[in-house]
């Protein structure tokens, strides 16, 4: 197995400017390794969701992408307040998101649920109080 | 239909503008982000009162053909200049959200 194409990010908290960008290298990053768009397309949209996610509910993390020859993975690591009940916070429409970012759009409880459905697998750790590491896989 | 034929036929008012050939080849509302991402068929008009800048990120991770913001709604200029810089076909109409989604579905079927 050779070594993956790595890119590494640290995404700012509470910064709803910057918000999405390390998404939106990475979606130019694959389109110049000639990544399927469509494979993109389903990166971005489950990356930005968890990006977007470490903005507003966990004060910013970092985000791992790992391009190897079978598969793209994506690993998205916190120290905010953890994810008290998984079960509920996968449900559609489930959100704690404050009434601020509600304005902008967020917090229609669809972010989890999307990363789930535009990936192949999806794995969620985390411990309250400690913080949440999520781990995405598309396979190509 | 492409995106500058789509522009001219409904006479959508241009804020910015990228690959105006593009084809648009669906469509779809909502102002929630998240629905947007999830639902919005690539290479869609998505038509929308929301005009922050995640707005603009979410079209181009969600590969919408263009963004076609409803009642006028017109965007602040840090958010223009940022459309301007990534070629985000986005434009504003004084239409209703719901005569925007009646006359693209009409030109679309
Ligand atoms: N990284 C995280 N740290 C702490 N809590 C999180 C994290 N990600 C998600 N959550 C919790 O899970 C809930 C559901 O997340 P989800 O992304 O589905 O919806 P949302 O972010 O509230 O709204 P949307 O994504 O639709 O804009 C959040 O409201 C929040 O309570
Ligand atoms: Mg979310």
């Amino acid at each position: 197995m050779s070594e993956p194409v790595r890119f590494h990010f640290d995404v700012a908290g509470e910064n709803f400017v910057s918000a999405g960008e390390a998404s939106a290298t990475v979606k130019k990053l694959l389109r110049q390794l000639g990544v399927d768009p469509a494979v993109i397309r389903r990166v971005s949209i489950a990356m930005y969701e968890g990006e977007i996610n470490m903005v507003i509910h966990a004060n910013g993390g970092t985000a791992d992408i790992l391009v190897y020859t079978d598969r793209i993975v994506i690993v998205l690591e916190d120290h905010g307040p953890g994810i008290p009940n998984v079960g509920l916070a996968m449900q559609e429409g489930y959100s704690t998101a404050a009434e601020n970012v509600r304005a902008l759009g967020f917090g229609a409880g669809m972010g989890l649920p999307n990363m789930k459905r535009y990936t192949d697998s999806m794995d969620i750790e985390t411990a309250v109080g400690r913080g949440t590491k999520i781990t995405m896989e598309i396979s190509l | 239909m492409k995106i500058n034929e789509l522009r001219d036929t409904l006479a959508l008012q241009p804020l910015s503008e990228g690959d105006t050939d593009r084809e648009v080849s669906g469509g779809y509302t909502g102002d929630l982000l998240s629905f947007v991402m999830g639902r919005c068929p690539a290479d869609s008009a998505w038509i929308t009162i929301m005009n922050n800048v995640n707005v603009l990120a979410v079209a181009s991770l969600a590969d919408a053909a263009c963004v076609i913001l409803a009642e006028d709604s017109v965007p602040d200029d840090a958010v223009l200049s940022r459309a301007r810089t990534e070629g985000i076909n986005l434009y504003t109409s004084p239409m209703t959200a719901y005569e925007l989604c009646g006359r693209l579905y009409a030109l679309l079927s």
